[in-house]
């Protein structure tokens, strides 16, 4: 076998060795980062949306103390999974499991679950204060028109707080695109597990991690543009059709617009 | 008289220790239009607010047809489609355009048909002229067309009462009438309205009924030709010439910006 004798010789002859496991860690990295960052954003909705219902003066005495322990457990897991590092986290879930539970989940599993939670603890403070950004008044008018704390925020607050809270969501997904490599400690193989067991072989490193920074690099910058793409959807076109004309600002009605006449304000 | 649409007995609300309605009692029929008026801070918007439970009344009734509101329904959510509120500052809800702003409420609440609901719509919002605007979001209208979209948005419910919390408080001068134009066109159909205002005008010409309210109480009410020509109390005079000073008279229209 002819062994390669520079640095893009070895880059070449590795990836056509290994490509193929690399493409497959990429795409368990990318596996885990999407649904982790997905599921993490569910996590973060729902205790976003409980740590902010109102305690209500007219609910029952029990109601109220349930919601406030309620509320204290998931102060209380987003503190513990905010505080402690995931590769950390990684390794009391995966071991803990086996140990206390007697039950041996796969390092993939285990490895989503901890990815999700993480991102959970992250993304529940996240929307909490992109619930808050939005203006009392429109949970007011929702109350208003006869929803619920739960109706308010689904079809209302949340999707303004999500709107607001999109840029922080896509730091999220690019910082679990790298943050899964940690994961290597419980055997999952995701990129860095896989570079790890390729640059072993032939005690490449440098050609094998560089290679894999560039995936790396490729991944989260891809991300970053998809979501900006879809920042840009969501907003939608910034012009609407009209379809008729508006008679109550017509300036020939009963109250004349004044400042129209002078040109000071357009209506369009 | 048959029983009236809405009464309000002994209405107390304290916010820690300041006691900003001391005990307000009142009837609303079908078809009146009762105008509350009164000094900045005399608890007119706070009591508009608890009429709706947006504020939890401290101590006292409200009755809906007769029956106290926590008896007449299980749940305060389906009376507030009965009682449409309307805000100052409009709170069109930022992420629906102006038909769905008009239609989450009966299809999410009520459980409508979709298409009935937008059926509704187009016709309220034709009612307040903003039809030809379904399509566009609120932060694309102006003051005054916010604030027609936010009627349309009450009346799609069908509510059996509107009430308006100093709807034309946040407008442009140039805007106010379109709204008060809306708001007459709606008493002349016979809807039933309470309003917190400033507009005398509005109040003196519109209104079946008019409440003054001064440091949490009823300091006086009666027809708009009681309030406005026949004041018996000094407080209620004292308000109502601080207006005559600043407009020439409360019959006339506010000044336009002078050029």
């Amino acid at each position: 076998m002819n062994v390669p004798e520079t640095f893009t010789g070895w880059v070449v002859f590795l990836l056509q060795q290994y490509g193929g496991v690399l493409l497959k860690g990429a795409l368990v990295t990318l596996f885990l980062a999407i649904t982790g960052t997905l599921v993490g954003c569910l996590i973060g909705l729902l205790v976003g949306a409980i740590q902010t219902i109102p305690e209500e003066e007219t609910e029952s005495a029990v109601s109220r103390a349930a919601l406030k322990a309620l509320k204290k457990l998931l102060y209380a897991y987003v503190e513990v999974f905010r505080g402690t590092p995931m590769i950390v986290q990684a390794m009391v879930v995966y071991y803990g499991a086996m140990s206390i539970f007697n039950l041996d989940m796969s390092p993939l599993f285990a490895g989503f679950f901890v990815v999700s939670i993480n991102t959970g603890a992250y993304m529940a403070e996240t929307i909490r204060g992109g619930i808050e950004s939005i203006d009392d008044g429109q949970k007011e008018a929702a109350i208003a028109i006869g929803m619920n704390h739960f109706e308010a925020m689904r079809y209302i607050i949340l999707p303004q707080a999500v709107r607001n809270i999109l840029p922080q969501i896509g730091n999220n997904l690019i910082i679990n695109i790298k943050d899964t490599s940690v994961l290597n400690v419980i055997s999952v193989t995701e990129l860095y597990f896989a570079s790890k067991s390729a640059a072993g072989v032939y005690y490449k490193y440098f050609e094998i991690f560089f290679v894999t920074c560039v995936i790396y690099f490729i991944m989260t910058f891809t991300a970053s543009r998809l979501l900006r793409w879809w920042e840009k959807r969501i907003d939608g076109p910034s012009d609407y059709r009209l379809v008729e004309y508006d008679p109550l600002v017509d300036p020939c009605t009963e109250y004349p617009m004044t400042m129209v006449k002078k040109g000071g304000r357009r209506h369009d | 008289m048959t029983e009236p649409v809405l009464s309000l007995r002994g209405l107390k609300k304290s916010f820690g220790s300041r006691e900003i309605l001391k005990g307000i009692s009142f009837d609303v029929h079908k078809g009146d239009v009762v105008t509350i008026i009164g000094p900045s801070g005399s608890g007119k918007s706070t009591l508009i607010r608890c009429v709706n439970f947006l504020e939890t009344p401290t101590a006292g009734e409200v009755l809906y047809q007769g029956k106290p509101v926590r008896e007449a329904f299980h749940k305060l959510p389906l009376y507030r489609t009965k009682v449409g509120m309307v805000f100052q500052q409009f709170n069109l809800f930022h992420n629906l355009n102006v038909l769905d702003n008009c239609t989450v409420g009966p299809v999410k609440v009520l459980g409508m048909d979709k298409l009935e609901a937008e059926r509704k719509a187009v016709r309220f919002l034709e009612t307040v002229g903003m039809h030809g605007y379904v399509n566009a979001k609120p932060n694309q209208l102006s003051g005054g067309q916010k604030q027609r979209v936010a009627i349309a948005r009450a009346l799609t419910l069908e509510p059996e009462v509107l009430l308006l919390d100093e709807p034309t408080s946040a407008l442009d001068p140039e805007m106010v009438g379109e709204v008060l134009s809306v708001m007459r066109k709606l008493a002349d159909e016979g809807l039933t309205m309470v309003v917190v205002t400033h507009e005398m005008a509005f109040a003196r010409d519109v209104s079946s009924r008019v409440i003054f309210i001064d440091q949490g109480v009823i300091a006086e009410e009666g027809t708009p030709a009681d309030i406005f020509e026949h004041a018996k109390q000094k407080r209620t005079q004292d308000f109502l010439s601080r207006f005559r000073l600043q407009y020439g008279d409360a019959g006339k229209e506010p000044p336009r910006p002078q050029a």
